[in-house]
């Protein structure tokens, strides 16, 4: 296993997402002689674990289980533990695919913060890519390098401590792309600027107030960057639910004249008659949002140095 | 700096894109071709050479230009009003007619040469704000300053590209939610992917630009052949082309059931080439990537491609023999290659069947007009366990289906259907705000992560499944029942 590569079966050193449920699971590192504490029982990792298939269903010692899963950056994103706010992977893949990232791309990024996005631009960039992330934290930097090590991506990737702002990133003229999630990403323009590609290439920063936005477009602006584009995307989730509602009484049975009736344009999704379980009610499934959704994570600004 | 390398020059033949402000359009790099592009018409000759993203003006006679950089704006001390109570709207305050303007235009004046006496015979201007000064430049650069910027092709540009141009050949899958699902997908250098798609094979293009040729595709299509209009946009190289591989949807139950054999292959190659052409208006001339000229050989291309061929038609042309005996071993040239065509088509869908047959892929992409739960059903069988599936569809509706019918089947596990909104910014110093339009709907998608399904007591480990992922789905389940 790495997060470069899929394995089909679980090894010693993997790590592995614990998937318990809806919403609920946690990474693991596997390990012989090792046993984890789920809410199911016990995971023992010489006899549950290793040698067995990715995607399993692992019965835990009081009857319950859980599904072993091969680790993903998305995964990872889900599960890795918070050193920093993180990137999820709705700005993530916009991200990706704005900063026209393929295998081979040489990409430079900070801060590396937990490394949700360091992951994923290392998945993208592989095999014969290279990211170059810069982290000011010097046991966030310390953190990451392990992290990366734990799951077999570090020939990948080189984590730097400076600070990004007075210090770069510590190369220059090599890079197809610059990603930027700092406090204030106008006074690292020049930077981001010196390490792309004498050719060209393209960048992006990240910021959650609309005031960095401004400063970052006229320092973008101002160092020659073409195509500055600010946009904002948001996931809706939806609950798949099978909802009834109840046919309101109009007096209409008591003329004998027939029905709850509902014909073809009652509201079914799979446009056959819904079935009426109970007397006076119609059923039918829908997508109900989440109560409470993620309004607001961050506004990127894309632009392009040619 | 050789980080460029040649591959950064617009090159003759060389798949390129059209920018002008925020339109693009996809184009065939070809000398003497006359081009058409927001009602202006000019050739690409002069931009071979150049680098890609350079800015052309289109001169007189249609040639392109690069254009000079830096024109800042004039010193001159600049005036303008605080508000806009002065200003009346009587249809006078340009003294430029039309006709001089046309006249401006025949000429040969340059766009920015217009703007600026615009500008000065306006009479309102000075006194407009700032801001409005500004706007009304913009405005009037927009229409006279005639710049084209030629780009290399990407995901990004295609599919903003075909969103705003060709929605319909795509399903209305908005460029954001098909990152989405690059990324949901987890594809990356090394997959065996299956890719269902009718998005003109733009979803397949996305696909092949994040493998960057490691790994393999299957291509399920549905008809005579897969639709790549959009992929030969791309400019792959060849090589992306060597572990690509389709396979028909119509012989996919009988791979399944075991009774899959290539005698009856779905249709011939001929078939192929009308379903691409049909679909193919986007760059309104003939495709001429490698890519097609692999679907669907035209004779030049198939010499190009294999140099058996080239060799006998060679020795054809060296012998000189009468023109009769010339064309009598033309025909039987055909019939031959036509026959290798055929094998090679048989050993190709072989492989393809071979690759389905190991059930092992690594993922699975579908983006189509039909109903995707048949296709998730029959083709999810095809993927490992512990394994990303996305499906877009337009509507919501059909996943909805489709995420019971899955739950149904087992199997699977963290089902989500979500959607994504984008909005986009205008960023201008005290003028920042959202853009006045934004899209209205970008598709929906479907995804989920393949277990190992448990077939012998599916029905138990199914409920127990729906307890676990959902604790209250338990009376959803009950009043499920035929809807």
């Amino acid at each position: 296993m790495s997060f470069v590569e899929y394995g089909d079966t679980i090894k010693d050193g993997d790590t592995a997402i614990v998937f318990l449920g809806h919403e609920s699971m946690f990474p693991v590192k596997v390990q012989h002689g090792t046993v984890t504490q789920t809410k199911y029982g016990v995971i023992r990792h010489s006899t549950d674990l290793i040698g067995k298939k990715y995607g399993s269903k692992v019965t835990c010692s009081k009857g319950g289980w859980v599904f072993i899963l091969h680790p993903t950056p998305e995964l990872w994103t889900m599960n890795l533990p918070h050193r920093t706010q993180i990137l999820y992977s709705t700005d993530i893949s916009i991200i990706t695919m704005m900063l026209e990232l393929k295998p081979g791309s040489i990409v430079c990024e900070s801060g590396t913060g937990s490394g949700s996005l360091s992951h994923a631009l290392i998945r993208t960039v592989a095999p014969t890519g290279h990211l170059y992330t810069v982290e000011f934290h010097q046991q966030r930097a310390e953190k990451a390098r392990e992290e990366f090590r734990e799951h077999g991506v570090e020939h990948l990737v080189t984590v730097t401590n400076q600070d990004v702002c007075k210090n770069g990133f510590g190369v220059s003229n090599i890079a197809d792309a610059v990603f930027l999630d700092i406090p204030s990403p106008w006074e690292a323009i020049g930077h981001a600027k010196s390490a792309l590609k004498a050719a060209g290439g393209r960048m992006c920063s990240f910021s959650p107030c609309i005031e960095q936005v401004q400063r970052t477009c006229l320092a973008l602006e101002e160092y020659g960057f073409t195509e500055i584009n600010t946009l904002e995307i948001l996931l809706r989730v939806y609950n798949v639910r099978t909802i009834s509602l109840q046919i309101p009484d109009l007096g209409k049975a008591a003329e004998g004249n027939s029905s709850t009736g509902f014909d073809s344009s009652n509201p079914s999704h799979q446009g056959s008659p819904c079935a009426n379980l109970q007397q006076g009610t119609v059923q039918f499934k829908s997508g109900v949002p989440l109560r409470e959704v993620v309004g607001h994570t961050g506004y990127l600004t894309f632009a392009t140095k040619s | 700096a050789m980080e460029g390398g040649p591959s950064a020059r617009i090159r003759e033949g060389d798949c390129a894109v059209l920018k002008r402000d925020e339109v693009f359009k996809a184009v065939s790099v070809l000398r003497r071709r006359k081009i058409i592009f927001e009602k202006q018409w000019f050739y690409l000759d002069n931009a071979i050479g150049h680098i890609y993203g350079t800015t052309f003006e289109v001169t007189s006679g249609g040639n392109l230009q690069p254009k000079q950089e830096v024109e800042e704006t004039t010193t001159e001390t600049k005036e303008a009003g605080t508000d806009n109570r002065n200003i009346v709207d009587d249809g006078k305050s340009q003294k430029l007619t039309h006709d001089d303007i046309k006249a401006l235009k025949d000429k040969g004046i340059k766009g920015q040469e217009i703007v600026q006496q615009l500008i000065e015979n306006s009479t309102t201007f000075r006194d407009k704000t700032e801001f409005a000064q500004d706007k009304y430049i913009k405005k009037k650069k927009k229409k006279y300053e005639a710049v084209i910027t030629i780009v290399k092709p990407s995901t990004r540009i295609l599919s903003t590209m075909y969103y705003a141009r060709e929605p319909g050949k795509i399903n209305h899958l908005r460029y954001d939610t098909l990152a989405q699902m690059l990324t949901l997908g987890n594809i990356h250098a090394g997959n065996k992917l299956i890719v269902m798609e009718t998005c003109s094979g733009l979803v397949l293009g996305a696909v092949m630009e994040r493998m960057g040729g490691y790994g393999s595709i299957i291509q399920m299509y549905p008809g005579g052949g897969p639709v790549r209009a959009a992929t030969s946009c791309f400019g792959f190289p060849k090589a992306f082309f060597d572990n690509l591989h389709e396979f028909p949807l119509s012989k996919v139950q009988s791979l399944l059931s075991g009774t899959f054999n290539t005698e009856t292959l779905p249709a011939d190659p001929e078939e192929n080439a009308l379903v691409e052409e049909e679909s193919n208006g986007l760059t309104e001339e003939k495709q001429t990537s490698i890519q097609e000229a692999e679907e669907e050989p035209t004779p030049e291309a198939a010499m190009e491609i294999n140099p058996t061929e080239e060799q006998d038609t060679m020795d054809v042309n060296a012998e000189d023999v009468e023109f009769k005996e010339n064309k009598e071993k033309e025909n039987k040239e055909n019939v031959r290659e036509k026959q290798i065509k055929q094998w090679e088509r048989r050993k190709k869908l072989l492989e393809a069947a071979a690759l389905l047959r190991e059930k092992n892929a690594d993922g699975l992409i579908v983006a189509s007009k039909f109903h995707p739960t048949p296709l998730l059903l029959s083709l999810l069988e095809f993927v490992a366990p512990s394994r990303p599936f996305v499906v877009y569809c337009q509507y919501k509706e059909p996943l909805l289906d489709c995420y019971t019918k899955l739950r149904e089947r087992g199997g699977v596990i963290n089902l989500k259907l979500s959607e994504t909104w984008l909005r986009n910014y205008q960023v201008l110093p005290d003028r920042s705000h959202p853009k006045l339009t934004m899209s209205g709907g970008g598709g929906y998608l479907l995804s989920g992560i393949t277990v190992v399904l448990d077939k012998g007591k599916s029905d138990s480990s199914n409920s127990e499944a729906l307890k676990m992922e959902e604790p209250s789905s338990k009376r959803c389940k009950l009043q499920d029942l035929p809807c």
